[in-house]
């Protein structure tokens, strides 16, 4: 049967909210959110939901946690920190653009820069220090972005994300966006983020097993099995877009970067625990 | 103009949505329609629907079973292959008709093979 991709990206999209999220302030869109899965897995603590579908699967854990005596990027940790602190042509370092130098600050991630009113990622936030150095910007979603924003990540393991959304009407523009598109039926299996990650998680999709929205950007950048490396958020997100037949982003786009914003907002309070392994 | 043209389609994909009525369904017919349901890159239905022999599926939707007494009116279960979201605004399956994932033809052998659930 012909592929309407095309076609379809271009017509209306139904916005339809389920019970979580439909709160009218970002703070009251989180505790609604909380409050639903909370309600959904009742025997889950709150911290938990950063391990994914681990947090629902005992199966799955036990494959999981028989795997972490050696994790597969913890080469990659070791190579971006390396390369977090080469200097670069002009001998300045990554720390030379970064409160606290760049350590520990990983829960900041993303925030909404007031002056040129626009969600910065921690990516972004990278090869930005990059080209102000006059060095060429990296690839954005594998090799060594990944690297780099995985150590900076593993430096503040723990600390619990802390995204603002700031008294302003751009960066309330910017969350509203990023939650609009959550909620958005897209591609040509008209699917939302929300039909798979808020309407079914602790489900199977075939052989795939359903992890909540609460939680998932804290373990990024992830290594997973199915890629054999690291990737950052925006290249799931693509790969989450893609098998809904759906047109996926540029990663960095404003669409992807204001996804993060409300994404990583809803799990204020949960602990940075990125890199993490994922299948 | 573009928009005009598309909801033109659509419309009269929508007004000829509706089932044929099948003299005989052969066993040609049936085997055609499980592969349909079972194919990934076709229906892919059991990414959400336990049913008959079909490995490795979700559990997203009920199991499909007894579906001749379940749906005793063919036109019904087609239009809720169709495009279930007429249904159920909320619902997260796809609406394979209306979006074009499977054509009518191929629905109908889909609800051959069903019918011997
Ligand atoms: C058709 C189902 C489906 C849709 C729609 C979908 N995803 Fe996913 N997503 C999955 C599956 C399956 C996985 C892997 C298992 C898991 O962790 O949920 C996954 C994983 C993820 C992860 C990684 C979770 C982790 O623990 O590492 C993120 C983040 C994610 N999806 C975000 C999104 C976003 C944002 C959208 C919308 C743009 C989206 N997904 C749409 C099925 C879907
Ligand atoms: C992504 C998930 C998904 C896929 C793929 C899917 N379905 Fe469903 N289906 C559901 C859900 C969920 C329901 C429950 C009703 C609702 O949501 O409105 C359902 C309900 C049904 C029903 C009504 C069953 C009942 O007992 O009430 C039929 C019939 C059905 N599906 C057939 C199919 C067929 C045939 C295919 C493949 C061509 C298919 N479905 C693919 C999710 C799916």
């Amino acid at each position: 049967m012909l592929k309407a991709k095309v076609i379809l990206v271009s017509l209306g999209i139904a916005l339809a909210i389920p019970q979580a999220m439909a709160g009218s302030t970002p703070e009251e869109d989180r505790k609604e959110a909380v409050e639903y899965f909370k309600q959904m897995f009742p025997d889950v603590p709150f911290e938990e939901f950063v391990n994914g579908q681990y947090a629902l699967n005992e199966d799955r854990r036990k494959q999981w946690e028989s795997m972490q005596d050696f994790p597969p990027y913890e080469f990659a940790v070791a190579e971006g920190q390396e390369m977090f602190e080469t200097p670069f042509a002009n001998g300045k370092t990554y720390a030379s653009c970064f409160e606290n130098d760049g350590i520990g600050i990983r829960q900041n991630y993303p925030y909404f820069d007031t002056k040129k009113n626009e969600v910065i990622t921690l990516e972004l936030a990278i090869n930005r220090c990059r080209e102000a150095n006059g060095e060429k910007p990296l690839r954005w979603k594998k090799g060594a972005i990944a690297s780099i924003s995985a150590y900076m990540a593993s430096t503040s393991e723990g600390k619990p994300i802390d995204i603002k959304v700031p008294d302003n009407p751009d960066a309330m523009a910017a969350y509203q966006d990023g939650k609009e598109f959550y909620y958005s039926r897209r591609g040509q299996l008209n699917f939302s983020c929300a039909s798979c990650h808020v309407q079914n998680p602790g489900k199977w999709i075939r052989a795939d097993f359903l992890s909540p929205a609460l939680g998932q950007p804290a373990n990024f950048p992830v290594h997973r099995s199915k890629w054999g490396e690291l990737g950052t958020l925006h290249r799931r997100f693509a790969g989450c877009n893609n098998n809904v037949r759906a047109d996926p982003l540029p990663a960095q786009s404003e669409e992807y970067r204001n996804l993060e914003y409300f994404l990583t907002y809803m799990s204020n309070g949960l602990p940075v625990t990125g890199p993490a392994t994922r299948p | 103009m573009r928009k005009g043209l598309i909801s033109l389609c659509l419309t009269t994909l929508a007004l000829s949505a509706t089932a044929p009525v099948f003299a005989e369904t052969t066993q040609a017919d049936i085997d055609r329609g499980k592969e349909l349901a079972y194919s990934r890159k076709d229906g892919n239905c059991l990414a959400c629907h336990k049913m008959d022999d079909g490995k490795l599926t979700g559990n997203i939707g009920p199991e499909l079973a007894e579906m001749k007494a379940r749906f005793p009116d063919r036109e019904m279960l087609f239009k809720r292959i169709w495009d279930e979201t007429q249904f159920n605004p909320v619902t997260v399956m796809p609406p394979f008709g209306r979006h074009m994932i499977l054509s009518k033809q191929e629905i109908n052998r889909i609800i051959d093979y069903l019918y011997t659930l």
